[in-house]
Protein backbone atom coordinates (compact mmCIF):
# COMPACT_ATOMS: atom_id res chain seq x y z
CA UNK A 1 0.00 0.00 0.00
CA UNK A 2 1.03 3.55 -1.19
CA UNK A 3 2.29 5.64 1.47
CA UNK A 4 2.33 9.62 1.93
CA UNK A 5 5.58 11.11 3.63
CA UNK A 6 5.32 14.74 4.60
CA UNK A 7 7.52 16.60 7.16
CA UNK A 8 8.60 13.46 8.05
CA UNK A 9 5.17 11.52 9.08
CA UNK A 10 4.08 8.57 6.88
CA UNK A 11 0.84 8.73 6.18
CA UNK A 12 -0.99 5.18 5.06
CA UNK A 13 -3.23 5.64 2.00
CA UNK A 14 -6.08 3.85 2.02
CA UNK A 15 -7.52 1.48 -1.48
CA UNK A 16 -8.86 4.31 -3.89
CA UNK A 17 -8.01 7.21 -1.81
CA UNK A 18 -7.02 10.59 -3.08
CA UNK A 19 -4.11 12.42 -1.23
CA UNK A 20 -6.37 14.91 -0.26
CA UNK A 21 -9.09 12.66 1.11
CA UNK A 22 -5.73 10.99 3.66
CA UNK A 23 -4.87 14.42 4.59
CA UNK A 24 -8.55 15.32 5.75
CA UNK A 25 -8.84 12.24 7.39
CA UNK A 26 -5.10 13.01 9.39
CA UNK A 27 -6.68 16.39 10.67
CA UNK A 28 -3.71 18.06 8.23
CA UNK A 29 -4.92 21.34 7.45
CA UNK A 30 -5.00 22.06 3.28
CA UNK A 31 -7.17 24.28 1.23
CA UNK A 32 -9.69 22.80 -1.07
CA UNK A 33 -12.46 23.73 -3.23
CA UNK A 34 -14.52 22.00 -5.99
CA UNK A 35 -12.77 18.14 -5.65
CA UNK A 36 -13.18 17.62 -8.96
CA UNK A 37 -9.37 18.57 -10.19
CA UNK A 38 -10.88 21.92 -11.79
CA UNK A 39 -10.50 24.52 -9.11
CA UNK A 40 -6.70 23.83 -8.48
CA UNK A 41 -7.42 25.17 -4.80
CA UNK A 42 -5.59 21.47 -3.44
CA UNK A 43 -2.71 22.05 -5.39
CA UNK A 44 0.54 20.53 -3.88
CA UNK A 45 4.27 19.61 -5.24
CA UNK A 46 6.03 16.35 -4.80
CA UNK A 47 9.49 15.61 -4.09
CA UNK A 48 9.49 12.85 -7.64
CA UNK A 49 6.74 11.82 -10.11
CA UNK A 50 3.11 11.97 -9.68
CA UNK A 51 0.40 10.06 -11.22
CA UNK A 52 -0.74 11.81 -14.93
CA UNK A 53 -3.85 12.29 -13.70
CA UNK A 54 -2.85 14.09 -11.01
CA UNK A 55 -1.80 16.95 -13.16
CA UNK A 56 -4.47 16.93 -15.74
CA UNK A 57 -5.08 20.84 -16.84
CA UNK A 58 -2.34 21.91 -14.97
CA UNK A 59 0.28 24.11 -16.99
CA UNK A 60 3.70 23.04 -18.18
CA UNK A 61 5.83 24.96 -15.87
CA UNK A 62 3.54 23.25 -13.06
CA UNK A 63 4.37 20.12 -14.33
CA UNK A 64 7.78 20.38 -14.58
CA UNK A 65 8.13 20.83 -11.28
CA UNK A 66 6.04 17.63 -10.00
CA UNK A 67 3.04 19.95 -8.80
CA UNK A 68 0.03 17.96 -8.62
CA UNK A 69 -3.94 18.21 -7.78
CA UNK A 70 -4.43 16.22 -4.52
CA UNK A 71 -7.86 15.54 -5.34
CA UNK A 72 -7.06 14.13 -8.55
CA UNK A 73 -4.18 12.08 -6.27
CA UNK A 74 -4.37 8.35 -6.20
CA UNK A 75 -0.73 7.22 -6.29
CA UNK A 76 0.16 4.00 -6.56
CA UNK A 77 3.62 4.38 -5.11
CA UNK A 78 4.89 6.03 -2.03
CA UNK A 79 5.01 9.86 -2.60
CA UNK A 80 6.58 12.72 -0.68
CA UNK A 81 4.85 16.50 -0.52
CA UNK A 82 7.19 18.72 -0.55
CA UNK A 83 6.51 21.80 1.41
CA UNK A 84 7.46 25.46 0.93
CA UNK A 85 10.95 26.05 2.09
CA UNK A 86 12.26 29.00 3.21
CA UNK A 87 15.73 28.64 2.37
CA UNK A 88 18.78 31.37 2.05
CA UNK A 89 21.80 31.47 0.11
CA UNK A 90 24.77 34.15 0.85
CA UNK A 91 25.74 35.62 -2.34
CA UNK A 92 28.30 38.06 -3.16
CA UNK A 93 27.92 41.46 -5.59
CA UNK A 94 29.65 41.19 -8.46
CA UNK A 95 29.22 44.16 -10.45
CA UNK A 96 26.40 47.43 -10.74
CA UNK A 97 25.66 48.95 -13.50
CA UNK A 98 23.67 51.99 -14.29
CA UNK A 99 22.20 50.80 -17.62
CA UNK A 100 20.14 54.12 -17.81
CA UNK A 101 19.57 56.83 -14.60
CA UNK A 102 16.28 54.43 -13.32
CA UNK A 103 17.37 51.31 -14.17
CA UNK A 104 20.78 49.36 -12.74
CA UNK A 105 21.90 45.57 -13.61
CA UNK A 106 23.30 44.05 -10.70
CA UNK A 107 24.99 40.72 -10.79
CA UNK A 108 25.73 38.36 -7.95
CA UNK A 109 27.20 35.26 -7.60
CA UNK A 110 25.14 31.85 -7.81
CA UNK A 111 26.06 30.33 -4.52
CA UNK A 112 26.28 26.84 -4.38
CA UNK A 113 23.26 24.39 -4.59
CA UNK A 114 21.57 27.04 -6.41
CA UNK A 115 18.82 26.21 -8.82
CA UNK A 116 16.55 28.31 -10.87
CA UNK A 117 14.96 28.45 -14.60
CA UNK A 118 15.30 31.79 -16.28
CA UNK A 119 12.16 33.92 -16.03
CA UNK A 120 11.41 32.95 -11.70
CA UNK A 121 12.04 35.34 -9.26
CA UNK A 122 13.77 35.50 -5.69
CA UNK A 123 13.39 37.57 -2.83
CA UNK A 124 16.11 39.81 -1.82
CA UNK A 125 16.77 40.47 1.84
CA UNK A 126 18.19 43.51 3.62
CA UNK A 127 17.17 44.33 6.94
CA UNK A 128 14.14 42.17 7.82
CA UNK A 129 12.73 43.12 4.67
CA UNK A 130 12.55 41.32 1.36
CA UNK A 131 11.42 42.32 -2.27
CA UNK A 132 11.15 39.91 -5.26
CA UNK A 133 13.70 40.50 -8.24
CA UNK A 134 13.26 38.51 -11.58
CA UNK A 135 16.12 36.71 -12.99
CA UNK A 136 17.55 37.67 -16.14
CA UNK A 137 20.16 35.20 -16.08
CA UNK A 138 20.69 31.67 -17.62
CA UNK A 139 22.01 28.48 -15.56
CA UNK A 140 24.85 28.54 -17.77
CA UNK A 141 26.30 32.19 -16.97
CA UNK A 142 28.81 32.53 -13.88
CA UNK A 143 26.38 35.21 -12.34
CA UNK A 144 22.88 36.12 -11.04
CA UNK A 145 21.44 38.83 -13.14
CA UNK A 146 18.42 41.21 -12.18
CA UNK A 147 17.28 44.42 -13.66
CA UNK A 148 16.57 46.94 -10.99
CA UNK A 149 14.20 50.21 -11.68
CA UNK A 150 14.89 53.04 -9.27
CA UNK A 151 11.51 53.37 -7.28
CA UNK A 152 10.43 56.79 -5.95
CA UNK A 153 11.22 56.95 -2.01
CA UNK A 154 11.94 53.18 -2.34
CA UNK A 155 13.77 51.82 0.46
CA UNK A 156 15.39 48.83 -1.87
CA UNK A 157 16.59 50.90 -4.71
CA UNK A 158 17.99 53.46 -3.01
CA UNK A 159 20.30 50.54 -1.03
CA UNK A 160 20.91 49.23 -4.92
CA UNK A 161 21.32 52.07 -6.43
CA UNK A 162 23.53 53.79 -4.04
CA UNK A 163 24.67 51.34 -1.04
CA UNK A 164 25.58 48.01 -3.30
CA UNK A 165 29.33 47.47 -4.44
CA UNK A 166 31.61 44.62 -5.74
CA UNK A 167 32.32 42.67 -3.39
CA UNK A 168 29.34 42.94 -0.79
CA UNK A 169 28.06 39.75 0.73
CA UNK A 170 23.74 39.93 0.64
CA UNK A 171 21.29 37.63 1.21
CA UNK A 172 19.09 35.49 -1.04
CA UNK A 173 15.92 33.08 -1.18
CA UNK A 174 15.71 30.14 -3.42
CA UNK A 175 14.03 30.85 -6.85
CA UNK A 176 10.13 30.57 -7.54
CA UNK A 177 7.67 31.11 -10.01
CA UNK A 178 5.89 29.70 -12.58
CA UNK A 179 6.37 32.01 -15.81
CA UNK A 180 9.46 30.37 -17.77
CA UNK A 181 10.16 28.69 -20.55
CA UNK A 182 9.46 24.67 -21.23
CA UNK A 183 11.43 22.98 -24.17
CA UNK A 184 9.90 20.01 -26.08
CA UNK A 185 7.79 22.60 -28.68
CA UNK A 186 10.25 24.26 -30.74
CA UNK A 187 7.98 24.81 -33.00
CA UNK A 188 5.24 27.29 -31.46
CA UNK A 189 5.30 30.47 -31.82
CA UNK A 190 6.30 32.68 -29.08
CA UNK A 191 4.90 36.18 -28.01
CA UNK A 192 6.57 37.85 -25.57
CA UNK A 193 5.97 41.44 -24.01
CA UNK A 194 6.85 43.50 -21.22
CA UNK A 195 7.12 47.17 -19.58
CA UNK A 196 9.81 48.64 -18.09
CA UNK A 197 11.85 46.25 -16.07
CA UNK A 198 9.45 43.37 -16.77
CA UNK A 199 12.14 42.83 -19.72
CA UNK A 200 14.44 40.86 -16.84
CA UNK A 201 12.51 37.89 -17.23
CA UNK A 202 11.41 38.52 -20.36
CA UNK A 203 15.62 38.51 -21.31
CA UNK A 204 16.07 35.45 -19.53
CA UNK A 205 13.22 33.35 -21.32
CA UNK A 206 13.90 34.44 -24.54
CA UNK A 207 17.83 33.36 -24.48
CA UNK A 208 16.42 29.97 -22.99
CA UNK A 209 14.25 29.17 -25.36
CA UNK A 210 17.39 30.46 -28.06
CA UNK A 211 19.78 28.33 -26.19
CA UNK A 212 17.05 25.62 -26.72
CA UNK A 213 17.19 25.75 -30.28
CA UNK A 214 13.67 27.33 -30.45
CA UNK A 215 13.09 27.65 -33.97
CA UNK A 216 9.58 29.48 -34.62
CA UNK A 217 9.20 32.63 -34.47
CA UNK A 218 9.57 34.62 -30.79
CA UNK A 219 8.14 38.33 -31.35
CA UNK A 220 9.74 40.45 -28.48
CA UNK A 221 7.60 43.67 -27.76
CA UNK A 222 9.32 46.12 -25.05
CA UNK A 223 7.38 48.87 -23.96
CA UNK A 224 8.11 52.49 -21.34
CA UNK A 225 6.26 55.39 -21.57
CA UNK A 226 10.36 57.03 -22.03
CA UNK A 227 13.04 56.13 -24.89
CA UNK A 228 15.62 55.95 -21.64
CA UNK A 229 13.60 53.22 -19.96
CA UNK A 230 14.15 50.75 -23.71
CA UNK A 231 17.23 49.74 -22.27
CA UNK A 232 19.35 46.94 -23.69
CA UNK A 233 18.45 48.17 -26.96
CA UNK A 234 22.09 47.15 -28.69
CA UNK A 235 22.33 43.54 -26.99
CA UNK A 236 18.93 42.97 -28.13
CA UNK A 237 19.48 44.06 -32.07
CA UNK A 238 22.37 41.70 -31.58
CA UNK A 239 20.09 39.20 -30.99
CA UNK A 240 17.57 39.60 -33.98
CA UNK A 241 21.17 39.92 -36.20
CA UNK A 242 22.16 36.68 -34.94
CA UNK A 243 18.77 34.93 -34.67
CA UNK A 244 16.37 34.95 -37.72
CA UNK A 245 13.58 33.88 -36.16
CA UNK A 246 13.48 36.87 -33.20
CA UNK A 247 11.95 40.25 -34.19
CA UNK A 248 12.24 42.68 -31.59
CA UNK A 249 9.98 45.80 -31.93
CA UNK A 250 11.01 48.48 -28.91
CA UNK A 251 7.29 50.67 -28.26
CA UNK A 252 7.56 53.74 -26.52
CA UNK A 253 3.59 55.40 -24.90
CA UNK A 254 4.73 58.98 -24.69
CA UNK A 255 5.90 61.65 -26.54
CA UNK A 256 7.66 62.07 -29.87
CA UNK A 257 9.78 58.80 -30.67
CA UNK A 258 12.89 58.18 -32.04
CA UNK A 259 13.21 56.33 -35.78
CA UNK A 260 12.90 52.97 -35.09
CA UNK A 261 11.02 53.01 -31.97
CA UNK A 262 7.40 52.12 -32.58
CA UNK A 263 4.54 54.89 -30.79
CA UNK A 264 2.00 52.65 -29.06
CA UNK A 265 1.86 50.77 -26.20
CA UNK A 266 3.78 47.32 -26.09
CA UNK A 267 0.88 44.91 -26.00
CA UNK A 268 -1.27 47.33 -28.18
CA UNK A 269 1.15 47.16 -30.88
CA UNK A 270 1.89 43.32 -30.49
CA UNK A 271 -2.32 42.24 -30.93
CA UNK A 272 -2.40 45.36 -34.12
CA UNK A 273 1.04 43.31 -35.87
CA UNK A 274 0.08 39.62 -34.87
CA UNK A 275 -3.96 39.39 -34.78
CA UNK A 276 -4.49 35.72 -34.67
CA UNK A 277 -2.46 34.02 -31.58
CA UNK A 278 -3.98 30.42 -32.17
CA UNK A 279 -1.58 27.64 -30.78
CA UNK A 280 1.25 30.77 -29.52
CA UNK A 281 2.73 30.68 -26.28
CA UNK A 282 3.08 34.23 -24.79
CA UNK A 283 5.02 35.41 -21.75
CA UNK A 284 3.88 38.88 -19.97
CA UNK A 285 5.89 40.92 -17.39
CA UNK A 286 5.68 43.87 -15.96
CA UNK A 287 3.18 46.49 -14.69
CA UNK A 288 0.01 44.66 -13.86
CA UNK A 289 -2.16 46.41 -15.78
CA UNK A 290 -0.64 45.71 -18.66
CA UNK A 291 -0.69 42.17 -17.80
CA UNK A 292 -4.17 42.32 -17.08
CA UNK A 293 -5.40 43.85 -20.54
CA UNK A 294 -2.85 41.86 -22.57
CA UNK A 295 -4.06 38.80 -20.84
CA UNK A 296 -7.82 39.17 -22.34
CA UNK A 297 -6.30 40.84 -25.42
CA UNK A 298 -4.09 37.34 -26.19
CA UNK A 299 -7.51 35.44 -25.07
CA UNK A 300 -9.47 36.86 -27.39
CA UNK A 301 -6.87 36.58 -30.36
CA UNK A 302 -7.16 33.01 -29.75
CA UNK A 303 -4.46 32.22 -27.26
CA UNK A 304 -5.27 29.54 -24.78
CA UNK A 305 -5.54 30.49 -21.47
CA UNK A 306 -3.39 27.54 -20.50
CA UNK A 307 -0.32 28.81 -22.92
CA UNK A 308 -0.45 32.71 -21.24
CA UNK A 309 2.38 32.83 -18.50
CA UNK A 310 2.53 35.92 -16.79
CA UNK A 311 4.45 37.77 -13.73
CA UNK A 312 2.94 41.00 -13.29
CA UNK A 313 5.24 43.15 -10.68
CA UNK A 314 2.94 44.28 -8.04
CA UNK A 315 4.36 47.42 -6.08
CA UNK A 316 5.44 46.72 -2.46
CA UNK A 317 2.96 47.51 -0.34
CA UNK A 318 5.56 48.39 2.51
CA UNK B 1 -26.98 1.01 -17.82
CA UNK B 2 -27.66 4.46 -19.32
CA UNK B 3 -24.44 6.64 -20.05
CA UNK B 4 -24.82 9.78 -17.87
CA UNK B 5 -25.15 13.02 -20.10
CA UNK B 6 -21.07 13.77 -18.75
CA UNK B 7 -20.50 10.81 -20.58
CA UNK B 8 -22.11 11.16 -23.37
CA UNK B 9 -20.65 14.69 -23.76
CA UNK B 10 -17.19 13.22 -23.25
CA UNK B 11 -16.39 13.98 -20.27
CA UNK B 12 -13.37 16.12 -19.46
CA UNK B 13 -12.27 16.51 -22.58
CA UNK B 14 -15.40 18.09 -24.08
CA UNK B 15 -15.47 20.29 -21.27
CA UNK B 16 -11.72 21.50 -22.52
CA UNK B 17 -12.76 21.75 -25.84
CA UNK B 18 -15.43 23.92 -24.67
CA UNK B 19 -14.21 26.54 -22.03
CA UNK B 20 -12.26 28.40 -24.20
CA UNK B 21 -14.44 28.98 -27.42
CA UNK B 22 -17.63 29.35 -24.31
CA UNK B 23 -15.22 32.50 -22.55
CA UNK B 24 -14.48 33.69 -25.48
CA UNK B 25 -17.60 34.49 -26.72
CA UNK B 26 -18.80 35.66 -23.59
CA UNK B 27 -15.70 38.05 -23.27
CA UNK B 28 -16.59 39.10 -26.88
CA UNK B 29 -20.03 39.90 -26.12
CA UNK B 30 -20.98 43.65 -25.33
CA UNK B 31 -23.97 43.12 -23.52
CA UNK B 32 -22.16 41.44 -20.68
CA UNK B 33 -18.47 41.38 -20.88
CA UNK B 34 -18.53 44.87 -18.68
CA UNK B 35 -18.60 42.54 -15.83
CA UNK B 36 -15.61 41.00 -16.28
CA UNK B 37 -13.36 44.02 -16.63
CA UNK B 38 -10.26 43.58 -14.36
CA UNK B 39 -10.89 40.33 -13.97
CA UNK B 40 -7.68 37.61 -13.82
CA UNK B 41 -8.31 35.91 -17.46
CA UNK B 42 -6.82 32.80 -15.59
CA UNK B 43 -8.63 32.59 -12.44
CA UNK B 44 -12.34 33.50 -14.46
CA UNK B 45 -11.42 30.27 -17.07
CA UNK B 46 -10.99 28.08 -13.94
CA UNK B 47 -14.55 29.37 -13.13
CA UNK B 48 -16.09 29.03 -16.37
CA UNK B 49 -14.33 25.56 -16.56
CA UNK B 50 -16.11 24.52 -13.25
CA UNK B 51 -19.63 25.61 -14.44
CA UNK B 52 -19.06 24.34 -18.07
CA UNK B 53 -18.37 20.85 -16.22
CA UNK B 54 -21.72 21.29 -13.88
CA UNK B 55 -23.82 22.05 -16.81
CA UNK B 56 -22.11 18.81 -18.61
CA UNK B 57 -23.90 17.07 -15.79
CA UNK B 58 -20.16 16.14 -14.50
CA UNK B 59 -18.73 16.09 -10.93
CA UNK B 60 -18.98 19.09 -8.86
CA UNK B 61 -19.30 19.95 -5.46
CA UNK B 62 -20.77 23.57 -5.89
CA UNK B 63 -23.51 24.52 -4.34
CA UNK B 64 -26.52 27.25 -4.56
CA UNK B 65 -24.81 28.80 -1.83
CA UNK B 66 -21.56 29.20 -4.02
CA UNK B 67 -24.23 30.64 -6.78
CA UNK B 68 -25.16 33.37 -5.10
CA UNK B 69 -22.60 34.01 -2.72
CA UNK B 70 -20.12 34.53 -6.27
CA UNK B 71 -22.25 36.71 -8.04
CA UNK B 72 -24.16 38.68 -5.34
CA UNK B 73 -21.33 41.82 -6.04
CA UNK B 74 -22.45 41.38 -9.78
CA UNK B 75 -26.05 41.83 -9.14
CA UNK B 76 -25.56 44.66 -6.82
CA UNK B 77 -24.15 45.70 -10.09
CA UNK B 78 -27.39 45.23 -12.67
CA UNK B 79 -26.88 41.96 -13.63
CA UNK B 80 -30.49 40.65 -14.44
CA UNK B 81 -32.25 37.67 -16.67
CA UNK B 82 -31.31 39.38 -19.75
CA UNK B 83 -27.38 39.06 -19.19
CA UNK B 84 -28.74 35.23 -17.90
CA UNK B 85 -30.23 34.67 -21.36
CA UNK B 86 -27.08 36.34 -23.18
CA UNK B 87 -24.79 33.63 -21.18
CA UNK B 88 -26.98 30.58 -22.21
CA UNK B 89 -27.08 32.02 -25.87
CA UNK B 90 -23.48 31.53 -25.45
CA UNK B 91 -22.99 28.37 -24.00
CA UNK B 92 -25.82 27.24 -26.94
CA UNK B 93 -23.85 28.42 -29.71
CA UNK B 94 -20.51 26.83 -28.10
CA UNK B 95 -22.27 23.59 -27.97
CA UNK B 96 -23.45 24.34 -31.77
CA UNK B 97 -20.17 24.88 -32.64
CA UNK B 98 -18.42 21.72 -31.39
CA UNK B 99 -21.38 19.95 -33.12
CA UNK B 100 -22.99 18.35 -30.21
CA UNK B 101 -26.48 16.56 -30.62
CA UNK B 102 -29.67 18.95 -30.09
CA UNK B 103 -30.97 16.88 -27.53
CA UNK B 104 -27.78 16.97 -25.16
CA UNK B 105 -27.68 20.66 -25.67
CA UNK B 106 -31.48 20.70 -24.93
CA UNK B 107 -30.24 18.94 -21.03
CA UNK B 108 -26.98 20.92 -20.72
CA UNK B 109 -28.90 24.37 -21.43
CA UNK B 110 -31.93 22.83 -18.80
CA UNK B 111 -29.47 22.66 -16.17
CA UNK B 112 -27.61 25.67 -16.79
CA UNK B 113 -30.76 27.42 -16.26
CA UNK B 114 -31.71 25.78 -13.27
CA UNK B 115 -29.14 27.82 -12.12
CA UNK B 116 -30.42 31.03 -12.89
CA UNK B 117 -32.27 31.39 -9.36
CA UNK B 118 -28.92 31.08 -7.26
CA UNK B 119 -26.93 33.37 -9.61
CA UNK B 120 -29.46 36.24 -9.38
CA UNK B 121 -29.80 36.05 -6.12
CA UNK B 122 -33.85 35.27 -5.78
Amino acid sequence: MARLILEGRELLLKEGESVLDCLLRHDIEVSYGCQAGVCQSCLLQSEGEVPEEAQTGLKDTLRVQNYFLACQCQPSNDLVVRLPVAENFPSEVISVDHLTPEVVRLRLSVPEGFEYRPGQFLNLFHEGQSRSYSLASLPSEAFLEFHVRRVPGGVFSRWIFERLVEGMTVEIGSAGGDCFYVEGQPEQPLLLIATGTGLAPLYGILRDALAHGHVAPIHFYHGSSTEEGLYLQEELKALVHRHGQFHYVPCQSRGPVAEGIAAARANDRALQDLRDLKGWRVFLCGNPEMVTDAQRQCFLAGASVQEIYSDPFLPSSA
Amino acid sequence: MTESLYDQLGGEAAVNAAVDIFYRKVLADERINRFFDGVDVEQQAAKQKAFLTMTFGGPNNYTGKDMREGHKHLVERGLNDSHVDAVLENLKATLEELKVAPELIQQVLGIAESARGDVLNR
